[in-house]
């Protein structure tokens, strides 16, 4: 595997930090086939859950993880179900695609 | 008075001079009230001399919020003993309640040793206990399948009803389930378009003069919409309760007193029985005020009374906190 995905996920494997009601990062950059675990930091549970289902966790107590595979392009926009507020994106790119 | 004042100074005016009467009438009970933007509110604590007083009242019950069982952090990391002093309060209460609510919360993880913990104490009271769930009740990935299984046998569409005690129509109403994620959106709850239909219905037919006692989780009014504390459809909700005379609103959800008249409606969050939240917008978010010390803790903890006297048509609401 080469190119700015992979580098990019070299650099930031693929961790969701889950910390005072957000998401860090934002938006993750991944390539296909990358495992990304959601990991709550916070005092409060959360959850993940894909807008149309496609993935979702149960609730999620302080340090709890959750982790899902990413094998289809595509950009998967998620949020808390228990603080719809908070929301997060992940953007899954081909290897040697530019942005 | 004078003749020009602004209309909304006078209706300011009235509402004060109602709520210092209220407060005036509840003078003799032990019953600290004070008056906050013209909401009477009752501050700190209740004997049993106030209890007594009411034991003429045509319907008493009693509101209890956000046990959170399962929670294990600070400021509480034993919610179960706090529910429990908080049943022990309503066991010992001069005059007992009809039943029981509870707005929501009930577990911190939608599991069901939590809610078996929870029932277990809960159950102590010997009361009938109408629950609804909160965001935390139904964060299973099943989308609320185990609190529908557990708690929803005996309602409407996914979970809500209603229903009669002592000439006050009650309410359940579930605003957990369609949160508006906030891509685009406040990330406000929301009530559901079949729910609000069953309302309309359900309220169709009552005279105006049944007291209404509107029950959901959530805020049925938007008090903070950057922490989500608030419902985008409850307006659509209220306008089919418009012309009744005592629409008493009672929420959970934000761990804190706070209190709204709006003509006829008026809107009371309750204490949780597990931790407090900040007061809006005063933290970088709304979670436990982990802060408190154990020795204060049980301040910001409580139980809510309400009291419908036959023959008037708005209650009187006493919040009295855990401390012993």
């Amino acid at each position: 595997m080469a190119g700015k995905a992979a580098a990019q996920a070299a650099a930031n494997p693929a961790a969701v930090r889950i910390d005072n009601f957000n998401f860090t990062p934002l938006t993750l950059v991944i390539a296909p086939g990358t495992t990304v675990t959601w990991t709550n930091a916070d005092d409060t549970p959360h959850t993940v859950r894909e807008k149309d289902g496609k993935f979702k966790s149960a609730a999620l107590d302080t340090d709890d993880t959750f982790s899902q595979t990413f094998t289809a392009p595509g950009e998967y926009e998620y949020f808390c179900s228990i603080h719809p507020r908070m929301v997060g994106k992940i953007v899954v790119k081909p290897a040697g695609k530019s942005s | 008075m004078a003749d020009r004042d602004d209309k909304d100074l006078i209706d300011a005016a009235t509402m004060n001079r109602r709520g210092l009467l209220k407060c005036m009438g509840w003078a003799g009970t032990g019953v600290v009230w004070g008056l906050s933007g013209g909401v009477p509110r009752t501050l700190g604590l209740i004997g049993e001399a106030s209890a007594a007083e009411v034991k003429q009242a045509g319907l008493t019950f009693v509101q209890i919020s956000d046990s959170h069982i399962g929670f294990h952090l600070p400021p509480n990391p034993d919610p179960a003993a706090t529910l429990t002093e908080a049943i022990e309060k309503i066991k010992a209460m001069p005059t007992q309640p009809a039943f029981l609510v509870h707005t929501g919360d009930i577990s911190h993880l939608s599991k069901e040793e939590q809610w078996d913990d929870a029932d277990q104490i809960i159950k102590s009271a010997n009361k009938q206990v109408f629950f609804l769930p909160g965001e935390h009740d139904v964060a299973d990935a099943d989308n609320g399948k185990a609190y529908l299984a557990r708690y929803g046998t005996d309602t409407k569409g996914k979970g809500w009803y209603s229903f009669d005690h002592a000439g006050v129509h009650f309410i359940g109403l579930i605003n957990v389930f369609e949160f508006q994620p906030g891509f685009k959106s406040a990330g406000l709850a929301k009530i559901g378009d079949e729910q609000l239909e069953w309302l309309e219905k359900d309220v169709a037919g009552r005279s105006a003069s049944t007291p209404i006692v509107l029950m959901a989780h959530l805020p049925l009014w938007t008090i903070y919409e950057q922490w989500g504390w608030g419902t985008a459809d409850a307006g659509r909700a209220l306008g089919y309760l418009k012309r009744f005379g005592s629409v008493t609103v009672l929420n959970g959800h934000i761990h804190q007193i706070i209190q709204k008249v709006e003509g006829k409606v008026t809107f009371h969050t309750a204490a949780s029985t597990a931790f407090p939240q900040p007061a809006p917008g005063t933290a970088p978010g709304p979670g436990p005020m982990k802060e408190v010390p154990a020795e204060e803790l049980h301040k910001y903890l409580g139980i809510r009374t309400v009291n419908y006297v036959r023959g008037k048509g708005a209650p009187a609401l006493i919040d009295s906190s855990l401390v012993a």
